[in-house]
């Protein structure tokens, strides 16, 4: 057996090769959920009204897949220009904590219209610097981002927990680690009475129709492109490689910083070191599994937060554990690897 | 007549409705070298594959020493004694040459690895066939040409007797080249059968005692290297008259460009030494050279990628700063990159994206793209450029070399450029291919550009240059004209003979 390259890649097989992944990795995990001894039709069903089968759980679906869309974007961007930013999660933090200490020490008087996109721009500038020194690293000694960026997540959470245990700390929170609140005007508005869904969903959508808008249309799209595809090819065409690079870092970073930002803004109000399950990471796989395309994010974060609310409610009522969420995500991104490679090349003999 | 040691009788393979191969047959005898000659596409490289068994032939069979091949088995290939040399290496670099040679021949199961046997058996080995190396050197750090020294001891490690090169001297330069055909040549000599996949005349007829011309899947003809020439290989080979244009006289204009004493200096190395040259209008300035002698710093110089370290640079008349690139194809100077598919062209990019990544500013307005106007040039340029086998919109990996090529010329041509810095133009491209490249480079000539062609062809160099220099190590001969210039002199100017000649100018 060997592989062929494709000549033409039919844009059907691009389609299909996330839905037939998806399927796939459904499959497999079914095979683990029928180990566990449960039903398995009974516990996708499960899993399909826990994420969408009341009001509630339809919110929380949506909630959840906010900040996932963000940092899925940060990712993406990143990754097409074959920046390698390991480092949303601590982009994400710090976002949060410079959020919540800006609208508790300096905004917090100011009225909504005014604070909300303040802080949003503050949280966005707080990733960005995060991103921009591990790219400062490689432009100037060569540093591996793959390295700074993750371990940069550590001590991003580390300096996190000092301010929340130290300058922003509660002191209302009865000794918990937990940061001051942000104000009133800072929190957003709800999209829906009653529930935890703000308008958080809204800007990340916005925001990615608006990434692929910058990626497809512009000539900095293009040129970010190029820089990615071919780093001496995009060079000898005139493109400036670092400033581009830094370019799709303050993006990237940007929209990280982001999503912390709408997550402390729109849900919790203040920042714990639990705020993100994994928020970051799991972007990355988000990315991936939408092929770093911006609008596929959308559907992948929507994917990949259904798996997570579902599988809490399955688990609950069925008393399997919650792991099968991140399972069948990870299965989702293996076989979506596997179908990408079958969408440029084809079995020969 | 002895039995030939391998025979290939009446094989055929279609890909989809391409035939790829076509009812071929061929033979080779004990100690013998054929050349399989034919332009891209003909089917050389799909024939050795299933000679290898890489590939399933619809029909036809392969016979070694009389005995039929099993088809689709490379393991019995290589037990019946068949070597390939890929174009491109399968090496780890970061192993020693030792370690590489080999990788694959000795069962994972063994706790004990035979290295002593191993070592003394290549070292047999490189010394019976001249093919001398330090079987302890790191790939990594050794030239390209050892490199692919490395890849025959790895065949002949194997006990091959019949050795497959697949466009052997399409990574070398002319001296590796040169080199290894003597190497070839004493192989034979010591019993081995060689079959060398080639597009280049020059080679074919260095190295070949017979030569198999393929064309569109066929085998066309078959020659003995002596009884043949050019020529009719040429002919042969693409199926009509190929003429490579040759220039016509022309009245040079104005100096557009000049280079007084220029140094470029990069790790702490002199990459060119003190430079002088001037580019005129209509006029082609040809610089010959053994690659690897800092005719890549010259082209990048004027293409804006890197900057001198010293001297000085008249761009029409005016001293200038360091060009950038957006300035250089501001200033109308138009760029063809020694690498097309490194630099010249971003594979994964469509057409009519490579075809304005340069130009993009005039192809956006507030940072949009106008990807109308974009295509509309993309098209222009492939009609007015016969780029075929693609559309605008298709990716650019899809195109052939010729036909990058041709899109690469279109895109700075179709603008009437002041200044064309062609490196290496013509690099393996095939017969037809290059014709049509050199038809345009005189054509824009002849129109008035100034031409800074960068070449290690001689034939290239005498067909289209006016003005020839050499650069040998960095620095540049004065220039002599396309009279003074025959293949001696200027063979002695690529070896740095030039001194004499220079004092003598004076």
């Amino acid at each position: 057996m060997r592989f062929e390259r494709r000549e033409h890649r039919s844009p059907t097989l691009i389609v299909a090769a996330p839905l037939l992944a998806v399927l796939i990795a459904l499959a497999l995990a079914g095979v683990l959920i029928a180990i566990a001894g449960a039903p398995v039709p009974e516990a996708y069903w499960h899993i399909l009204t826990g994420a969408f089968g009341s009001r509630l759980s339809a919110t929380e679906t949506l909630t959840r897949a906010a900040p996932l869309i963000l940092t899925g974007l940060a990712a993406a961007v990143a990754f097409r220009a074959r920046l390698w930013n390991i480092g949303g999660e601590g982009q994400f933090y710090l976002g949060a904590i410079t959020v919540a200490g800006a609208s508790a020490h300096l905004l917090g008087g100011l009225p909504s219209l005014v604070q909300i996109p303040l802080l949003l721009v503050l949280g966005a500038m707080a990733g960005m610097v995060l991103l921009l020194v591990p790219l400062w690293l490689r432009l100037r000694f060569s540093v591996d981002e793959v390295v700074t960026t993750l371990l940069l997540n550590f001590v991003a959470l580390l300096f996190v927990s000092l301010l929340i245990d130290t300058v922003l700390k509660d002191p209302l929170a009865f000794g918990w680690p937990q940061s001051e609140s942000v104000a009133d005007a800072a929190m957003l508005p709800k999209l829906l009475a009653r529930s935890r869904l703000h308008i958080g969903i809204i800007i990340a959508v916005v925001l990615a129709i608006l990434v692929h808008l910058v990626q497809s249309r512009t000539a900095f799209g293009m040129q970010s492109r190029a820089a990615g595809l071919n780093p001496s090819g995009a060079a000898f065409a005139g493109v400036p490689l670092g400033i581009t690079l830094v370019k799709v870092a303050c993006i990237s970073g940007g929209l990280a910083g982001v999503a912390g930002a709408i997550e402390v803004m729109g849900v919790q109000g203040y920042v714990t070191t639990n705020l993100s399950p994994g928020y970051g990471y799991s972007g990355i796989v988000v990315a991936m599994l939408a092929n770093l395309n911006p609008l596929g994010v959308v559907l992948a974060a929507l994917f990949a937060a259904t798996m997570f609310v579902g599988a809490d409610s399955m688990s609950r009522s069925m008393g399997i554990p919650t792991y099968i969420a991140d399972v069948t995500v990870a299965l989702s991104l293996l076989s979506m690897l596997i179908a990408l490679f079958f969408t440029q090349y084809r079995i020969a003999r | 007549m002895t039995v030939p040691i391998l025979e290939i009788s009446g094989v055929s393979k279609t890909f989809g409705a391409n035939h790829a191969n076509d009812d071929i047959s061929m033979s080779l005898a004990k100690g013998e070298i054929v050349a399989l000659l034919g332009e891209n596409g003909a089917g050389k490289t799909t024939l050795m594959n299933i000679l290898f068994g890489h590939y399933l032939a619809d029909a036809g069979k392969v016979l070694v020493d009389g005995q039929e091949l099993p088809p689709g088995k490379p393991r019995e290939a290589i037990r019946a004694g068949i070597g390939m040399v890929h174009q491109h290496f399968s090496l780890a670099p970061n192993l020693t040459v030792l370690e590489n040679v080999m990788t694959g021949t000795e069962p994972l199961w063994l706790l004990k690895s035979g290295v002593n046997a191993a070592r003394g058996k290549l070292t047999a080995i490189s010394e019976r066939f001249g093919l001398r190396i330090d079987p302890d050197a790191r790939v990594g750090d050794l030239t390209v040409g050892e490199q692919q020294r490395v890849e025959i001891l790895k065949a002949l490690y194997n006990d091959a007797r019949i050795l497959v090169l697949d466009e052997p001297t399409a990574v070398l330069t002319n001296i590796e080249a040169e080199r290894l055909f003597i190497t070839l040549k004493e192989m034979a000599q010591n019993g081995l059968s060689l079959i060398f996949i080639s597009h280049k005349l020059d080679e074919v007829m260095a190295a070949a005692d017979r030569i198999v011309v393929l064309r569109g899947g066929r085998k066309v003809a078959e020659r003995k290297a002596s009884e043949t020439n050019k020529a009719e290989l040429a002919e042969l080979m693409v199926g009509h008259r190929v003429k490579r244009p040759i220039r016509t006289p022309s009245a040079p204009g104005d100096v557009v460009f000049e280079a007084i004493d220029v140094t470029v200096r990069t790790g702490g190395v002199d990459r060119l030494k003190s430079v002088n040259f001037h580019l005129r209008a209509g006029e082609v300035l040809g610089i010959i050279g053994v690659s690897g002698n800092g005719q890549t710093m010259l082209a990048k110089l004027l293409s804006g990628t890197v900057h001198r370290s010293e001297g000085e640079m008249l761009l029409f008349g005016k001293a200038i700063g360091d060009l950038s690139v957006a300035e250089a194809i501001a200033a109308g100077i138009g760029r063809i990159p020694e690498d097309r598919n490194h630099e010249g062209a971003i594979g994964e990019m469509a057409i009519w994206e490579n075809a304005i990544l340069e130009r993009l500013p005039s192809f956006s307005k507030h940072g949009l793209v106008d990807r109308k106007a974009g295509q509309e040039f993309a098209r222009s340029v492939i009609e007015a450029f016969d780029v075929r086998g693609g559309t605008p919109t298709s990716r650019t990996r899809l195109l052939s070399g010729g036909n990058m090529q041709k899109l690469i010329l279109g895109r700075n041509l179709i603008n009437r450029p002041r200044i064309l810095v062609a490196a290496q133009p013509a690099r393996g491209l095939d017969e037809g291919a290059v014709a049509a490249v050199h038809e345009r480079i005189l054509e824009a000539r002849n129109k008035g550009t100034a031409v800074l062609l960068i070449s290690e062809d001689l034939d290239e160099v005498m067909a289209l240059a006016d003005r020839v220099q050499a650069i040998v190590g960095g620095r540049l001969s004065p220039s002599l004209t396309a009279e003074e210039a025959d293949a001696r002199t200027l063979g002695l100017m690529m070896a740095g003979e030039w001194k004499a000649e220079a004092v003598n100018a004076l």
